[in-house]
């Protein structure tokens, strides 16, 4: 164990801990932005910054070794005074409209604002941020008038979905998320996962399929299964008044064991068929070449019926049971089941082996 | 008056650096032969004992660094850092233009001592013709076996300043965008293919074979005690005589400026001079009495830095000058971390507003908090020293800034 003292209290933590960490396991806040306990670590942001007695430069606490005997100090006024130097620097290239934002509510920059009580910019000097908002892509808007830097997004994509799609171009203030020639995501090797708009700190990645549709603390998040298929990710349905309006990531061991918040396309976006007037909603039953709508019960005892007619005239194995990728592994055994036990066939696939 | 005193630089004009046979022929290539009849530990401890500290600016003890790289790693490397982009700097590619066996023969001493095989020169981008000459050198050296099974490759940089900091040259070498790494693991440790790497300077390495030949005694006794040995400095700007000259470290600026350097041009009166390059402190007439090594330096709270003296006449413009310093950190920032990135980018749009004549007390209060906050909040080296041109020339220029300030 190490032994160090924080805001002049004794902390013990575990060889090898960050000062970040030690300062969690003691229940003191500490502001990050680029750090990511998923991801690789970047030291970057520098909000999470300390100050050290006896050093002449703060370190950054997320990167920084716990070392025995280290005096830390997380919220001094030299240390304040930074923050919200940093909290400016970032403002001062940012396209607040947090009325109409995503993200408001639920923003790392607007809650550290609000903290450190940046009102303001001292830094407003030159030309404001203005990067053109045009990726046409149908899942998620790229509004990097109001990234600020935080490189969650690349790591995300690089260590977690292992994509490359993007990275960042040019150097300095001008440094930018981008895809290889700064084109559109659609040209590029990305799958659309979402991962990165998952990691994203604020609301320069935000998804267009949930835009409009309700702020992150007016829904219910309702941990299930995604019902794309047998993967069995655990996803947050977020619903206003009955209605699925949004998917998010549950990131937690525990509340998404298979996945850890990850997804892919068709689960974190492909959800709006739930309020699709389109969408089947009771059986239809087929006569004289027209659909009219019937009962389960009703549809239940036509299946049962016929099924049983075709195995008592033709034997069980003119039948056979074709399932999908795209139900659950618990839906595929029912169906592998019912094909055995009860139509009395071994006549059964899966169309992961075509 | 002091006099030049050539270690590096000794054989330098002396012999053809084309030639191997000239370097051999004036004692090449020994200091390397009796280095190898020593231990790594002791050999080690040598360089220690001579306190020879880094050249590349931040003036590490050689010999300690050299240690924190695990003895037993099975694959280990040496890097030179030959990236030189320090404006104002050219004193390593005139070493190397003049004595390329030197630096060489220095790295193969460092591979002895920490064990490795491999060494690689990474040369900045603006020097093609130096590459040829040392892939030149190298072939020589192969051809001639004096270095043994310790085999260097030439690496070239892309024009980004930040690639001289040690851990984004490492990426750079690596193939990947030129930005610095946190620490720790510092490159003993994990650098290169994150294998234990050392990584010194060109004027580092060319100091070693003759401290080896001559022992850490002979080395320590030269110059000042916590920074001993020579300097190879560059004089620009405003002096009569533009040269690179090598000196103890005893020496002041005003011995470096007036005695080398011819005092100014044209008979014209000292303002200013820049030392360490173009992140270092501005220094007025009245501390020109500093000695140049690392520790009196930082005294003032100026750097030795690279040894650039970069000498300012009294009609030079300290706010324009500055002004043009804010533009090359704005255009350098890798973008890596916050206050660097966005800081050089607003340091540079205040400093402009002030060079125009459009700035208030305000701004200036707002540009030394900026400063203030970077110099120890940024990740790397260059966004911690971007601010120190500012800073000093607030600190003893101030009257020329308030020249430029709005009335109202
Ligand atoms: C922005 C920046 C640029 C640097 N450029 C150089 C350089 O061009 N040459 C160099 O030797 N060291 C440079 N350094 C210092 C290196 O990081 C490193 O300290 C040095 O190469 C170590 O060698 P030494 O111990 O022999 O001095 C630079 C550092 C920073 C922060
Ligand atoms: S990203 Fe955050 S701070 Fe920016 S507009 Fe949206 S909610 Fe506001
Ligand atoms: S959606 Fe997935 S693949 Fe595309 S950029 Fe984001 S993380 Fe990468
Ligand atoms: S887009 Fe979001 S995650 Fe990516 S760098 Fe910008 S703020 Fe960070
Ligand atoms: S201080 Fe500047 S150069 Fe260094 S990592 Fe930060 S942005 Fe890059
Ligand atoms: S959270 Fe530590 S540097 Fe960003």
């Amino acid at each position: 164990m190490i032994t160090l003292t924080i805001n002049g209290k004794e902390v013990q933590t575990p060889k090898g801990s960050t000062i970040l960490e030690a300062c969690q396991q003691a229940g003191i806040p500490i502001p990050t932005l680029c750090y990511d306990p998923d991801l690789r670590l970047a030291g970057s942001c520098r909000m999470c910054l300390v100050e050290i007695k006896g050093r002449p430069l703060y370190a950054a606490s997320c990167v920084a070794p716990a070392e025995n005997g280290i005096v830390v100090e997380t919220e001094s006024p030299g240390i304040v005074a930074a923050r919200k130097v940093i909290l400016e620097l970032l403002s001062a290239r940012h396209n607040f409209n947090c009325q109409v934002c995503e993200k408001n509510g639920n923003c790392k920059l607007q809650d550290y604002c609000y903290q450190y009580g940046v009102k303001e910019s001292r830094f407003n000097y030159g030309e404001p941020t203005n990067y053109p908002i045009n990726d046409p892509n149908p899942f998620f808007e790229r509004d990097y008038n109001k990234c600020i830097m935080c490189t969650r997004c690349v790591r995300a994509c690089e260590d977690i979905s292992i994509v490359r799609a993007i990275s960042v171009e040019n150097r300095g203030h001008h440094a930018k998320i981008s895809t290889a020639f700064d084109g559109n995501l659609t040209d590029s090797p990305c799958v659309f996962c979402g991962q990165c708009v998952m990691v994203c700190p604020t609301g320069a990645l935000t998804s267009k399929v949930s835009a409009g549709l309700g702020r992150s603390y007016e829904v219910d998040k309702v941990l299930t299964t995604c019902s794309y298929c047998g993967t069995g990710c655990t996803l947050e349905l977020n619903v206003k008044d009955d209605r699925v309006v949004g998917v998010t990531s549950n990131r937690t061991d525990t509340g998404s064991p298979v996945n850890k918040g990850a997804l892919c396309v068709k689960g974190r976006f492909g959800w709006d068929f739930i309020n699709s007037p389109e969408r089947l909603t009771t059986p239809l039953i087929k006569e004289n070449g027209e659909f009219r709508k019937a009962s389960w019960d009703e549809a239940l005892d036509l299946v049962a019926k016929r099924l049983g007619e075709i195995k008592t005239e033709f034997g069980a194995d003119s039948m056979a049971v074709f399932t999908s990728a795209r139900v659950t592994n618990e839906e595929n055994y029912i169906a592998q089941k019912f094909t055995r036990a009860v139509l009395g066939t071994n006549n059964v696939d899966h169309c992961a082996r075509l | 008056m002091i006099e030049e005193k050539r270690i590096v630089l000794r054989n330098a004009d002396l012999i053809d650096p084309e030639k191997i046979e000239d370097y051999l022929l004036a004692g090449g290539y020994q200091g390397l032969e009796k280095a190898r009849s020593m231990s790594s530990p002791d050999l080690i401890a040598e360089i220690k004992k001579s306190n020879l500290r880094g050249r590349g600016g931040a003036a590490f003890n050689c010999g300690l660094k050299w240690s924190f790289a695990p003895a037993d790693a099975p694959v280990s490397y040496v890097v030179c850092n030959f990236d030189e982009g320090e404006p104002g700097t050219y004193k390593d590619r005139i070493i190397v233009q003049k004595d390329p066996q030197s630096l060489l023969e220095g790295m193969a001493i460092c591979g002895h001592a920490v064990n490795s095989k491999q060494g690689y020169i990474y040369c900045r981008g603006e020097y093609p013709y130096v590459v040829d000459l040392l892939n030149r050198a190298i072939d020589q050296a192969r051809g001639k076996g004096v270095l043994g099974d310790f085999d260097i490759e030439v690496r070239m940089g892309g024009g980004a300043y930040v690639c001289g900091e040690e851990t984004a040259l490492i990426e750079s070498i690596e193939g990947h965008r030129g930005e610095p790494r946190i620490k720790p693991p510092f490159p003993g440790v994990a650098g290169l293919w994150a294998q234990p790497t050392v990584v010194n300077n060109v004027e580092t390495f060319t100091n070693l074979p003759s401290i080896v030949l001559n022992g850490a005694e002979w080395f320590a006794a030269i110059g000042a005690p916590n920074y001993p040995g020579t300097k190879v400095l560059t004089l620009t700007g405003d002096v009569t005589n533009r040269v690179s000259i090598e000196v103890p470290t005893t020496a002041t600026l005003r011995e470096v400026i007036y005695d080398f350097g011819g005092g100014i041009k044209e008979g014209k009166k000292f303002k200013a001079v820049q030392v360490g390059g173009t992140s270092g402190g501005f220094i007025p007439e009245s501390l020109l009495d500093t000695p140049i090594d690392f520790d009196s330096m930082r005294g003032i709270g100026a750097t030795l830095g690279t040894g650039a003296v970069f000498v300012m006449d009294e009609t030079r413009d300290i706010v324009d000058i500055t002004t043009r310093i804010a533009k090359f950190f704005e255009h350098e920032s890798c973008g890596k971390c916050n206050p660097c990135r966005e800081g050089t980018f607003r340091a540079y749009e205040i400093m402009k507003k002030i060079n125009q004549g459009q700035a208030s007390v305000q701004d200036i209060e707002n540009l030394t908090i900026l400063s203030q906050v970077m110099e120890k909040a940024c990740l790397c080296g260059l966004g911690q020293a971007a601010p120190s041109p500012i800073l000093t020339t607030l600190k003893h220029f101030y009257p020329e800034y308030q020249a430029r300030l709005q009335l109202n």
